[in-house]
């Protein structure tokens, strides 16, 4: 599959199924357009064997050629294929697909738990709008998760992990430091089995700042491999949808804290992480604000919420969203360039140093790989799935028991989904968000549309810049 | 090349025939191995 696209000057080609991605002029760029027809009726390409590819000689496809790019020059076509010749004849376009044949052996793997979420607090001291914890009131059910069903938890992790050696635990809630107590007493306990279990545990803590003082902040630098600081961007869109309880504003309490913290971890290894909805279809600016707040890491996310709430992201937004990325891209090209670069989450793409083919068919790793662990000790897929009777998998003393809905999400993938076998990001995605999927279509293995479309989108911004920074 | 420049990426069909066992993934693309 070839995909095409312009965005900030550069002609981007994408071969998905070798992972290839050629910047390319004018000519090239509408010569693999006007191939990519051809290829629906005629092979532009015969496989001798896998190391002898032959693409169709310029002769047999000459005429063909110079009808559909009569605007140049015949020398300059000639010229031009030749190129592209050399691209399809080493594999690196118009490759086939070959992962189907693949994926379904791969959907049948053994697997090890890998990471756990562990909800360490149904409870909050914000009323943000957007929680899917009900406003941090998880439905009125407030709860806290004490050391005891930590512990288990950990011992559930290192004796269902196999021979893996490094595993992750987020603290998340909830406001998981309004149970700081017990998240330092599952730390010192993890730590103390690390040696004896040939084992080494790398946390994260998610946390609105609210309690964020200079012994806990000092623990999480000594403790967390990654901090996830919640603020929303600039002061109006962040107090709109992240009050306290009585009613008031948290950004002017949170910013000089999420400074402090992100300053005391040199920069590194920490996220401030907002989340934009309907109200601030400018997003972009949020990203803006967060960086001249001197925030180096920083992810701005679309809100995930049932459609008739009034901050969700609707179909209507859609093109104005696309826009704000691709505005946003020249921004943090211009800052790179000025020499104060960020990053911006859903921009950092590794394409070199990626993951395998397996990986990036098979998915995020939930309700397999990763469990989500409430309070009470029940396990879930995943933090988004906490709660739901219909996904309830087992619980941290017996592990998973409900291995038929483990299964299921072992074969939640890329060719589980027939719209993703067409779509150009499916290597880039793995298929999504199975929670997302689950709320607006009922089905794990569905795809939330408005998702998808910002995510190709975020997806070709990433590319151009890889491009941009490669001249 | 004169015409096309080619961004250094990972050999994917190389990979899926070496065979897959990298972190779960969710604040893959991004993932690095």
């Amino acid at each position: 599959m070839i995909h095409q696209y312009q965005n900030n000057g550069y002609n981007i080609v994408m071969d998905i199924e070798s992972g290839s991605i050629h910047v390319v002029d004018d000519i090239v760029y509408d010569m693999i357009a006007a191939l990519d027809e051809y290829s629906q009726k005629t092979a532009i390409r015969s496989v001798i064997d896998e190391d002898d590819i032959r693409a169709v000689s310029y002769d047999d496809i000459r005429d063909y050629l110079g009808a559909k790019l009569g605007s140049y020059d015949s020398s300059e076509i000639a010229e031009a294929y030749e190129e592209v010749a050399y691209l399809i004849e080493s594999g690196n376009l118009f490759a086939d697909d070959l992962y189907a044949d693949y994926i379904s052996d791969y959907a049948q793997r053994e697997t090890v738990v890998k990471a756990l979420c562990l909800h360490i607090a149904h409870d909050c001291n914000l009323a943000c709008q957007y929680c899917f914890a009900g406003e941090g009131e998880y439905h009125g059910k407030r709860e806290l998760m004490s050391f005891d069903v930590g512990k288990r938890a950990i011992d559930m992790l290192v004796a269902q992990s196999g021979e893996r050696h490094n595993l992750e635990v987020d603290f998340f809630g909830g406001e998981p430091l309004m149970n700081f107590e017990v998240v330092k007493q599952i730390v010192e306990y993890a730590r103390s089995i690390e040696e004896a279990n040939n084992k080494k545990f790398r946390f994260t803590l998610t946390t609105n700042g609210m309690l964020l003082d200079d012994d806990i902040l000092e623990f999480a630098n000594k403790e967390m491999g990654n901090l996830v600081l919640s603020i929303d961007g600039r002061r109006e869109v962040h107090d709109r949808m992240r009050p306290m309880r009585g009613g008031q504003g948290s950004y002017d309490r949170i910013v000089p804290v999420f400074q402090k913290a992100a300053e005391s971890r040199g920069q590194m290894n920490y996220y401030v992480r907002g989340t934009f909805t309907h109200y601030n279809l400018d997003f972009a600016e949020d990203v803006k604000h967060l960086a001249d707040l001197g925030f180096k890491q920083i992810s701005v996310e679309p809100v995930v919420a049932p459609p008739g709430e009034r901050y969700a992201i609707r179909e209507e937004d859609v093109p104005q969203l696309l826009e704000q990325y691709d505005i946003l891209a020249k921004y943090l090209l211009e800052r790179k360039r000025e020499g104060k670069a960020v990053n911006f989450f859903h921009f950092m793409i590794d394409l070199s140093g990626g993951p395998c083919a397996y990986k990036r068919l098979s998915g995020c790793g939930s309700g397999c790989e990763y469990l989500a662990v409430a309070p009470n000790g029940d396990l879930y897929p995943c933090h988004q799935f906490v709660g739901m009777p219909d996904f309830l998998m087992g619980n941290v003393d017996t592990g998973v028991t409900d291995t038929h809905l483990r299964d299921r999400f072992k074969k939640c993938n890329v060719y589980s989904r027939k719209e993703c076998r067409g779509c150009f990001a499916k290597l880039y995605c793995s298929g999504g968000c199975a929670a997302n999927a689950y709320n607006f279509t009922g089905d794990i293995n569905g795809v939330y549309d408005i998702g998808c479309s910002l995510q190709r989108k975020r997806v070709e911004c990433a590319i151009m810049m890889k491009a941009a920074t490669a001249q | 090349m004169k015409h096309i420049k080619s961004l250094q990426t990972r050999d994917l069909k190389k990979s899926i025939k070496k065979g897959g066992g990298c972190q779960t993934s969710c604040a893959v693309g991004n993932q690095s191995c």
